[in-house]
């Protein structure tokens, strides 16, 4: 995984908000067993503390699960996936949302920018 | 019982008051940024904590203990210059760190040595400035001590040696000892803190866990260090 941290926000956060993506977009596969926490730490380039505070908080999520000695998995759950995928797409519906309302567009002229985007995607994509 | 300790701590240079009434705890498994401006006390406290100066006033503990020969077993100091003799090669360094410190381990020291490239023969003196800052901090972490003391550990190397230098302390984490950081250059070193402590003219002005004053303020130890210390 790659990992980047943005300044304000703690780091546990930023780590739980980038391994939800990971597994909601897939690159983090149902059942993939992920690294220990030290080795984790050393690939962020964090503390290992923070590591493992992020790592309980996605247990507690459910979209990780630790089986004592064999380590750490992702979530066989598609219901769990699923929830986190539309959680963060939510997310950036309401991020885009937030951003057209500060250029001052009303909610038609969003629609509109929206179909003349896909059609140009259609036609980009030759569809 | 904390780690280290200090209790209503003062040390004077003549008139000059380098460190004003320090009270502070640091327990074991964490890592820990000393924080401040250059001339803020930083380097007093590390020198009072491994009995290289004595307290004007009031104590430091290191394991409930005065710094002296004890203490000095637990404690592993990484000094702000390197202080290495620049006629000895890699190898004769360990066989020097493994006679003055029993908890020394030989091994670790090796497997970090020929992960860095370093040849083993090669005198101190032939290397870079980098390189030998590298086998310093590594000769450091190679002891199983229970209070490491870094001064100033990424001053005066570049990016490339700073990520290493900060991978080696988090590959040597471990929850019985504690890591003391001192430095300026706080957007580096965040990422690895468990706690920052700002220090300004002796003073403690702040101490908090990094991820709480984070999320508290909504900003980068770093911004709100450069408010704090704003000129």
């Amino acid at each position: 995984m790659e990992w980047r941290f943005e300044g304000g926000g703690p780091i546990y956060a930023q780590i739980v908000a980038a391994v939800k993506l990971a597994v909601a977009s897939g690159e983090l596969r149902p059942g993939e067993r992920v690294p220990g926490v030290r080795e984790l730490a050393l690939e962020a380039g964090v503390n290992p503390n923070t590591m493992q505070r992020a790592m309980a908080e996605l247990e507690r999520e459910g979209l990780l699960y630790s089986q004592r000695t064999a380590g750490r998995f992702v979530t066989e759950d598609a219901g769990t996936v699923a929830a986190a995928r539309r959680e963060l797409a939510e997310g950036y519906v309401r991020t885009f949302l937030d951003a057209m309302r500060r250029l001052g567009l009303k909610k038609d002229e969003i629609h509109k920018l929206l179909e003349a985007e896909k059609e140009e995607q259609n036609a980009g994509t030759g569809m | 019982m904390p780690v280290l300790e200090c209790k209503g701590l003062s040390k004077s240079y003549g008139s000059k008051r380098a460190l004003d009434g320090i009270d502070l705890r640091v327990e074991s498994g964490r890592i820990v940024g000393l924080l401040g401006p250059n001339g803020s006390g930083k380097t007093t406290l590390i020198k009072l904590a491994n009995g290289l100066l004595t307290p004007t006033q009031g104590r430091i503990l290191i394991n409930g203990l005065e710094p002296g020969v004890e203490t000095k077993r637990a404690v592993s100091y990484l000094p702000e210059r390197t202080c290495l003799p620049d006629w000895m090669s890699a190898r004769d360094l360990m066989g020097f760190y493994g006679d003055f410190y029993a908890d020394f381990d030989k091994r670790a020291a090796e497997d970090m040595l020929s992960r860095l490239g370093v040849d083993l023969r090669a005198r101190m003196k032939s290397l870079s400035k980098g390189s030998r800052e590298k086998v310093q901090l590594i000769m450091v972490m190679a002891r199983r001590a229970r209070l490491y003391l870094l001064d100033e550990p990424i001053g005066g190397v570049d990016p490339a040696a700073r990520d290493y230098i900060l991978n080696t302390i988090i590959s040597n984490y471990n929850p019985e000892a504690s890591v003391i950081i001192s430095t300026h250059l706080i957007s580096d070193v965040e990422k690895v803190l468990d706690d920052v402590i700002f220090i300004n003219q002796g003073k403690i002005i702040l101490a908090a866990p990094a991820d709480e004053l984070r999320e508290q303020q909504g900003k980068s130890v770093d911004e709100i260090f450069r408010e704090v210390f704003r000129c």
